[in-house]
């Protein structure tokens, strides 16, 4: 008993301890390297690739409905919406239908895992959703310019800072799909590892935008 | 094969398969509980349509892994009387035809009221859009819809 209840604390302090060290680097690491403009502006252009990809676009759309297929076309002929926390309304929630992971066969519904309160993954639970309504984070349409700096707006990107951006797109269950499509559906033009690369170059030295 | 063990229709429910197998076929085939059907066995049609969690699930694509240790409702336990407004109003609209898809329709359409007693057109309409119908009972489905939402409230339809 004694035992389980100092493994639980230590596991608690842990936790406190991460959250600290995120709070304390968030948007410092753009202080601790030299500033290079057109480095940075290069790195965002190799991941504005991604972010343009079908793969992330269809969840990121500028309307209230998901989208999907390569061409990004509204997801059939279901009603789908948003809903205020993003995962569906009534008796369409994006997990009605969405596994913790991707169905075999063609056009079979594509699945993640979710997340649990420690990081770790839950194989069982499925992760599926789009942006919520108040955090809308749109990538359908922006220009590299406009998704720039929205990335970066707190008010906008559901206030992450940079360690929480570069963590999001290094680790999210549904970022990491993105490469694990599927049968039937494309991959972004640059590896997952190349992305995160290109994400970090881009924040770490200035998180700069194009005109 | 392991073992999961869930609430089935308020009773706990233990059953020795493999983890990827769709809750579907186990209802029918391992529990012969035959109420739920199979459509399109890729999530589009909603014929295949319980309740997890109270959610509107699809089992043809739902492994029952994913239900270990969950409340899980089926056609059969609505009510164990026919006494759910959705069953007392489907019967007294007639709302089936030939009646494959209406367990389906029924449980996206009970789903929908323990959100909203009382739906709108619109809402009826887009709730119950991942339910299809070849014999074409949509109208007669949203009025027994109105229906149950009048018997559940005292209330009379709502349009938009």
């Amino acid at each position: 008993m004694k035992l389980s209840i100092l493994l639980i604390a230590g596991c608690l302090l842990s936790v406190a301890a991460l959250s600290a060290t995120q709070d304390s680097t968030a948007n410092s690491s753009k202080a601790s390297k030299p500033r290079d403009d057109s480095a940075s502006k290069a790195a965002f252009a190799e991941a504005y690739k991604v972010f343009m990809h079908p793969r992330c676009v269809n969840c990121h759309p500028a309307g209230d409905a998901p989208l999907r297929g390569e061409d990004s076309r509204p997801h059939t002929g279901l009603r789908l919406r948003r809903g205020a926390d993003g995962q569906g309304v009534f008796t369409l929630k994006c997990t009605n239908c969405h596994q913790a992971k991707n169905q075999e066969g063609l056009h079979m519904p594509p699945g993640a895992p979710n997340v649990l309160g420690d990081g770790s993954l839950d194989p069982r639970t499925p992760r599926w959703h789009l942006p919520s309504e108040k955090t809308r984070m749109i990538f359908q349409g922006r220009t590299p310019s406009q998704l720039c700096r929205q990335l970066q707006d707190p008010d906008q990107n559901g206030g992450l800072k940079t360690q929480q951006l570069i963590h999001h797109v290094t680790t999210d269950p549904l970022v990491l799909w993105g490469w694990n499509p599927g049968e039937g559906r494309s991959k972004p033009p640059i590896t997952h590892d190349e992305f995160v690369a290109s994400v970090k170059e881009w924040l770490e030295k200035g998180g700069s935008c194009p005109k | 094969m392991e073992k999961f063990t869930f609430i089935l229709n308020g009773k706990s429910t233990t059953v020795e398969t493999d983890a990827d197998k769709p809750l579907l076929w186990v209802l029918r085939e391992d529990l012969s509980l035959t109420g739920t059907k199979y459509g399109c066995g890729m999530a589009v049609c909603g014929c295949c349509t319980v309740h997890l969690e109270g959610d509107a699930i699809r089992s043809c694509v739902t492994p029952v892994s994913r239900v270990e240790g969950k409340k899980v409702t089926t056609i059969e336990g609505l009510s164990n009387d026919l006494s759910h407004p959705i069953q007392r109003a489907w019967m007294q609209i007639q709302a089936p035809q030939c009646g494959y898809c209406q367990p389906g329709q029924m449980m996206s359409a009970a789903c929908l009221l323990a959100q909203k007693p009382q739906p709108s057109d619109s809402d009826i309409a887009q709730a119950m859009s991942g339910n299809l119908c070849r014999c074409g009972t949509y109208q007669r489905v949203r009025n027994a819809i109105h229906l149950a939402s009048s018997m559940l409230t005292g209330k009379g339809a709502t349009d938009e």
